[in-house]
């Protein structure tokens, strides 16, 4: 009886709730045509020049086209806006442009938009955050400071409309490679006259034009009908939703509220349960993504390799990659991911291969490891349980005592790694800018580089990484790298963790919808279902 | 009261003022190196940090830092976040939607909370006492977001009844379900509240008087009993509206509603000063505001409470 009443009320409760919701749809004509995608607030302006980070990376690859774009699932660089790129020493690129871009106002894509736009980039008041991409060409040193004693790079040139020259400092055969970037994007001349009224209301060259943003809500794109590349975008229109949570975003998409996420959160990741909410709709492919375990070798207990690779040898990737990460992500074998040019499997060798004996009887060699070890990660990037494990593992391989210290955020991290304040090992985790071996070695390991928080140098690397940008042909560049890669981990500054895969989930609304290796919505291979 | 209202009023300054500073100086105070983490895996360029210290006025001593800011928030312009967005934009586009969600879990506790207060504070012992002592048991014992995420699983993704996340835009019915959440237990301190009081009025001086002079049971119940008996329970929810219009983080985040709450808690995390003080100022002024109102409502429930 007193069952029934419960019910009862809990049934009259339920109705009134679903009627109200039900009263408040409100759809809007164009919403059938619009594809929504999970966001996030972009960290800094939209400008090509002053985005770094994926979700501004997100809307400012729509709305404009490079040089060069990375194929959606093999990342190999093809041109784009660029008719040839061409060079006969590998310092200086004449790069003719593809006749018929024009801006989303109207006016034409010229040399000049790009010469201009770079020059911005690098020009130090600015304060743009991708300012080190333009560190390789000629004339980056007088204006990059905060005083610059000149507006432009003198490494940069406009031959006539369609074409300009880059001269680089020093030889660098990849270079074209580089150029898909989103730094390296062309601006319109409307930019440079009124950059405020601009940054509200962009305009690029791209698939996709501005229509309308409401800052911490959404912002929505129109697909731009006159968009030159061969590939044209089918979707109408784009409305990138931001979402605080991960898992919202999620609950979404499989409830049919939302078209793509990019990322799955681990709750749905464990046990799988993300390929049976999606099916055929769940992605995963190879990214650019490594974390890593950084020595700090301004610390002397860590100066001896054997200890190093000792600890290396006591941790088993696959045990965790398989229990942890349930199977998604992959153990490193070397310094790079599998979607980089130039990757070649198991560079690093039996140093990566779980080995406890070999591991004891090299850090016994090498006089055991005095006084406790600490391992670092922020706790506010969900690698609290991974590296507990790594802990536990080199406590009971190695019989050391290890201890697990986090700190509380990333920024406390990057303050500790700048200042170079660790004792132990701390988490270190890099995402390529371009998809070749050479974006995961130069700002990593040579001496004095942007990103070397461990301190490591070794001059026969730094002359090696030298030799590679200066060979004459790809091919030549790549083995180059390739030999400096292993000499790298031969010394062991860091040790090879896992590598997390681009994992990304869409609705049955979507008959496709990419990410590319580099983690970046691919917004023309976005395509609706037909209706019925 | 006029001058009364006017004294608090004056308050409001020296209050103002202190949280504003107190939250200047924590939010700077939280990592020596504000520029940690800014620029992703790499060290910031040295003509970034000088640009934003320039920006931020990071040069000044902090006080000066904070005048200078102050007198900036005086004019009316709260500034600019990191990504270079107008912080009066983010506010005035978050600010709305806290307010409804405030008023749709304010109105729920309210109603409901009172409803099963009276009920049971009337009637007591018996089936229906127990149900509300059960289940407000239950609702005070689980924390927010526990019922915020099985309401959204269940209700959203499973039945399919309601969206998981709420719009930009929302209307009323689409926060009914968070509001309900957010105003869970509050509700439930409600309607223990309102039995309680309830049953120690029942035997009061002025209800037998009531009730002897022959005055009919809605009266005794409408005006005596129940005016009384409200005075704490107007407290609690003039103070639950103003913690409410503070944003709630928790339900925010589940629901994705992009109220206050929520750009506070991202504000904290990525340092972002101009976003957090901006918003605090103005939450302390509501704030003190809301606690003014509920001591004013006092006097027009209390007869015997006066302020000259």
């Amino acid at each position: 009886m007193s069952l029934r009443r419960l019910a009862t009320t809990v049934a009259a409760l339920l109705a009134v709730v679903l009627v109200a919701s039900a009263c408040g749809g409100g759809g809007d004509d164009r919403s059938s045509e619009t594809v929504t995608l999970d966001w996030g607030e972009p960290e800094n302006p939209l400008v090509p020049g002053n985005t770094t980070e994926q979700n501004g990376g997100d809307v400012i690859g729509a709305l404009f086209a490079g040089l060069v774009r990375y194929d959606v699932d093999t990342a190999r660089p093809e041109l784009e806006t660029a008719a040839a790129i061409d060079t006969t020493d590998n310092t200086t690129f004449t790069i003719r442009l593809e006749p018929g871009w024009t801006f989303h106002d109207g006016t034409p894509v010229t040399a000049q938009n790009y010469v201009d736009a770079w020059n911005w980039t690098a020009y130090g008041p600015n304060a743009a955050q991708a300012q080190s991409f333009m560190e390789k060409i000629q004339g980056y040193d007088e204006v990059s400071t905060e005083a610059p004693t000149a507006r432009t790079m003198s490494g940069l040139r406009v031959v006539d409309p369609q074409t300009f020259t880059v001269t680089l400092e020093q030889p660098f055969t990849i270079f074209p490679t580089t150029l898909g970037y989103s730094a390296y994007y062309p601006l319109p001349t409307a930019f440079f006259q009124n950059q405020q009224a601009w940054e509200e209301r962009p305009i690029g060259n791209g698939e996709y034009r501005f229509e309308a943003r409401t800052p911490n809500q959404n912002l929505t794109l129109v697909r731009n009908d006159q968009y030159a590349g061969d590939i044209k975008p089918t979707v109408s229109r784009l409305e990138y939703r931001v979402y605080s949570e991960l898992q919202t975003a999620y609950d979404d998409l499989v409830s049919g509220n939302l078209d793509h996420v990019k990322a799955i959160p681990s709750s749905a990741l464990s046990g799988g349960r993300w390929r049976q909410d999606l099916g055929d709709r769940a992605h995963l492919k190879e990214g650019l993504s490594t974390t890593t375990l950084t020595f700090p070798l301004y610390d002397p207990r860590f100066a001896d390799p054997r200890i190093r690779q000792a600890f290396s040898m006591a941790i088993d990737r696959r045990l965790i990659v398989d229990q942890l990460f349930n199977g998604v992500y992959n153990p490193m074998d070397g310094l790079a991911t599998s979607a980089a040019e130039g990757y070649l499997p198991d560079q690093c060798g039996v140093a990566c291969r779980f080995d406890p004996q070999r591991a004891r009887q090299l850090l016994a060699e090498a006089g055991g490891f005095p006084g406790p070890l600490t391992l670092t990660a922020n706790s506010d990037g969900g690698h609290d349980v991974w590296m507990q494990a790594v802990t536990n593992q080199l406590r009971q391989n190695l019989g050391i005592d290890a201890r697990y210290t986090p700190v509380p955020s990333f920024s406390e991290l990057r303050r500790l790694a700048n200042s170079q304040g660790f004792t132990g090992l701390f988490r270190t985790g890099w995402i390529g800018d371009y998809p070749n071996l050479e974006t995961f070695l130069t700002q990593l390991y040579r001496t004095g580089a942007s990103s070397n928080d461990g301190g490591y140098s070794n001059p026969a690397v730094d002359a090696q990484l030298s030799a590679a940008d200066q060979a004459p042909t790809r091919e030549a560049a790549v083995a180059g790298y390739q030999q400096a890669e292993r000499m790298i981990l031969a010394d062991m500054p860091v040790i090879p963790i896992y590598t997390r895969p681009i994992l990304y989930g869409d609705s049955q609304r979507l008959v496709s919808g990419e990410r590319n290796p580099l983690d970046r919505l691919v917004t023309t291979s976005f395509q609706l279902a037909p209706q019925d | 009261m006029g001058r009364y209202t006017a004294r608090r009023l004056l308050q409001l300054v020296p209050v103002f003022l202190g949280t504003t500073f107190l939250v200047y100086f924590l939010v700077w105070g939280i990592s020596d190196d504000p520029f940690a983490g800014k620029c992703g895996q790499r060290a910031c360029s040295p003509a970034y940090i000088a640009e934003m210290t320039e920006r931020y006025n990071l040069d000044d001593p902090l006080v000066v830092q904070y005048l200078k800011y102050l007198g900036a928030l005086l004019t009316g312009d709260f500034g600019q976040t990191f990504s270079g967005t107008e912080v009066s934009t983010l506010i005035a586009d978050a600010y709305p939607i806290t307010i409804k969600l405030a008023l749709v879990a304010v109105a729920i506790e309210a109603v409901i909370g009172i409803a099963a207060g009276v009920l049971t504070g009337l009637r007591g012992r018996g089936f229906v006492d127990n149900l509300v002592l059960v289940s407000t048991l239950v609702l005070i014992a689980l924390p927010v977001f526990v019922t915020g995420l099985v309401l959204r699983q269940v209700l959203g993704v499973e039945l399919g009844w309601i969206r998981p996340s709420v719009p930009g835009d929302p209307t009323i019915g689409q926060l009914l379900v968070p509001g309900l959440v957010l105003g869970a237990l509050s509700m439930a301190y409600i309607a223990r509240l309102t039995r309680t009081s309830l049953m120690e009025n029942r035997r009061a001086d002025f209800v037998r008087t009531a009730v002897a002079k022959g005055l009919t049971r809605r009266r005794v119940v409408g005006v005596h009993m129940l005016r009384n008996s409200l005075i704490p329970v107007v407290t609690f929810l003039g103070y639950d509206v103003g913690a409410l219009m503070g944003g709630a983080i928790l339900t925010e985040g589940v629901f994705n509603i992009r109220g206050i709450g929520g750009l506070v808690f991202r504000g904290i995390q990525q340092q972002d000063i101009a976003t957090v003080v901006g918003i605090v100022a103005l939450l302390v002024i509501v704030f003190l505001l809301a606690n003014l109102v509920v001591d004013l409502l006092y006097a027009v429930l209390d007869p015997r409470i006066r302020y000259d």
